[in-house]
Order: structure tokens, then C-alpha cells, then sequence
């Protein structure tokens, strides 16, 4: 049986690409505020939650996680997990095209890469099933001791 | 900006993939275990949605593994290059949960999610050039 997804669920694998980038993205420029962490001062990552730019990216990744589990109960890990790397992909576009910062070769050469994996996936069931009682024909034609 | 040496930075960006996989797989079995959530949701509405996932000890400690990856994740951005740590770490978790789920969630991890996990493992490493 083919598991295909119905329309609001591409909405949810939509949100877990979209809300990890961006979370990620706004994490990474609020550590760039705080400054290095050293392993004598682990207390300062409790004070890196003062930051704005912080929490603002830990909300974006709680909406992420939100998504990301709603995902999780309808999808295999293996299905979802490449359509949280096409969150990269969207970064580079809108850093490209809105940014107009320059992508380098190796870069469109990854976004390319990722866009045919997350397409070898979606192409494929969303789901693998498993039989709750084993009929009796598969298996046991190929156990050799049956 | 990178301020360690190479050990210490390899070292926190397989800490940050191994308890991101550990996180993700064990969440990926709690959900598994507790159904379509859609399902539950219009059952019990989002607070008894919320309280299928929160009481279960799996999704708990899969929880418990990805703070841990987050910190060290925080970690490793204020000691290493956002340029290295983010696709390192993320090419690693990509391809340790391809292994990870067809080990222990069984998943039909076939060749077209193998070619899309190097694909996706290997794009996430040019991004960083």
C-alpha cells in the first residue's frame, strides 16, 4: 500500500522546512551577540536566553518541533528528515534573490544535490509499514526451519 | 572565529549528531507508538494531544537527548565556525538516522532514501563552501 500525503500535510512538512532555518538562522545570530562560550562558563548559555534574537529563534524552533512531531506521527523519520534539509535550500534562494548575496558554484551544486534527494523521497511511500500478525505465506516459504 | 583545536571541534560536532540522532529516533518511536496525531487531536481536541505526547517516556527521553544537543549545539556555534559546525553536524545526523531508523524503527530504509541520505548529506556539506 502507497502512503500518499493529503494537502494539509504538505502544509506541516512546509512549516518544518520553512520554521528550521529560520530558527537556526536567528539562533546563530544571537550567539554571534553573546559571544564564545567557554567549558569554565557553561552558566552563560542560560544568559544567552536574554537575548532576544535567541528566543526568538528557540519560538521558531518550537514551531518547528511542533510541525516536525505532527510529521513524525503520520511519516517515517527517513521521509521527514530530508524536507528539514530543503529548509537550507530556501535560505540560499532568498539570501540569493532578496539578499542578492552571491552563491557560489559548490553552493548550487548542494542545493541541487538536496533538491533531488528530498525528490527521491517524496516520490516514494511516506510510510513503511508494518504487519501487526505475519501472514502465513511470506515468511514462512522463506524460513528454512518452517 | 574558531577558537579550539581540531579535536575539541570534532569532538562537540559528533557530540551534537550522535545525541541529535539518539533525539530523533527516539521521538520518531514515541510518535509511532502513539498514533496520527490528526486522529488524536480530533478525538480529544490539542490538549489531549499534547497529553498522549508529553506522558510518554520515550518522547521524554528523546526530549531529553535533543537539549542535549542543542546546548551542544550552542555550544560549538560560539567556539566554531557556523560555516563548519552547522552542515558537519547536520551531514552526520542526516546519514547516522538513515542507519539509526533502519536499525531500530526498522523503517524500509531502500535504496531510494539511501541515495536520498547521501544526496541530502553531501549537499548539506557544499552549502558550506
Amino acid at each position: 500500500m502507497k502512503h500518499t500525503l493529503k494537502p494539509a500535510q504538505y502544509l506541516i512538512l512546509l512549516a518544518v522546512m520553512l520554521t528550521a532555518s529560520v530558527g537556526d538562522t536567528l539562533l546563530s545570530h544571537g550567539m554571534a551577540q553573546v559571544g564564545p562560550v567557554s567549558l569554565q562558563h557553561l552558566g552563560m548559555l542560560f544568559s544567552a536566553m536574554k537575548n532576544l534574537w535567541v528566543v526568538a529563534g528557540i519560538l521558531c524552533l518550537l514551531g518547528f518541533f511542533a510541525s516536525y512531531l505532527t510529521a513524525l506521527s503520520w511519516a517515517d523519520l527517513t521521509f521527514v528528515l530530508p524536507s528539514t534539509a530543503f529548509g537550507y535550500v530556501v535560505v540560499a534562494l532568498l539570501s540569493r534573490f532578496w539578499l542578492h548575496e552571491e552563491i557560489s558554484i559548490y553552493r548550487w551544486l548542494g542545493i541541487i544535490l538536496i533538491v533531488c534527494g528530498v525528490g527521491f523521497v517524496a516520490n516514494g511511500p511516506s510510510r513503511t509499514e508494518h504487519a501487526q500478525h505475519p501472514g502465513p505465506s511470506v515468511g514462512q516459504e522463506l524460513d528454512p526451519l518452517a | 572565529m574558531t577558537y579550539v583545536g581540531t579535536i575539541e571541534t570534532w569532538t562537540t560536532i559528533i557530540a551534537v549528531a550522535g545525541t541529535a540522532v539518539a533525539g530523533d529516533v527516539l521521538t520518531a518511536g514515541a510518535m509511532r507508538q502513539i498514533g496520527d496525531l490528526d486522529d488524536i487531536r480530533a478525538v480529544a481536541g490539542l490538549p489531549g494531544a499534547i497529553k498522549a505526547v508529553v506522558s510518554n517516556p520515550i518522547f521524554l527521553l528523546g526530549v531529553l537527548c535533543m537539549a542535549a544537543s542543542f546546548f551542544t549545539l550552542l555550544f560549538t556555534l560560539s567556539n566554531v565556525d557556523l560555516s563548519l559546525a552547522a552542515p558537519a553536524s547536520a551531514s552526520l545526523t542526516f546519514m547516522g538516522n538513515a542507519i539509526a531508523a533502519k536499525i531500530f524503527l526498522k523503517e524500509n530504509v531502500d535504496q531510494r532514501r539511501w541515495l536520498a541520505a547521501l544526496f541530502v548529506c553531501a549537499g548539506v556539506a557544499l552549502l558550506a563552501h
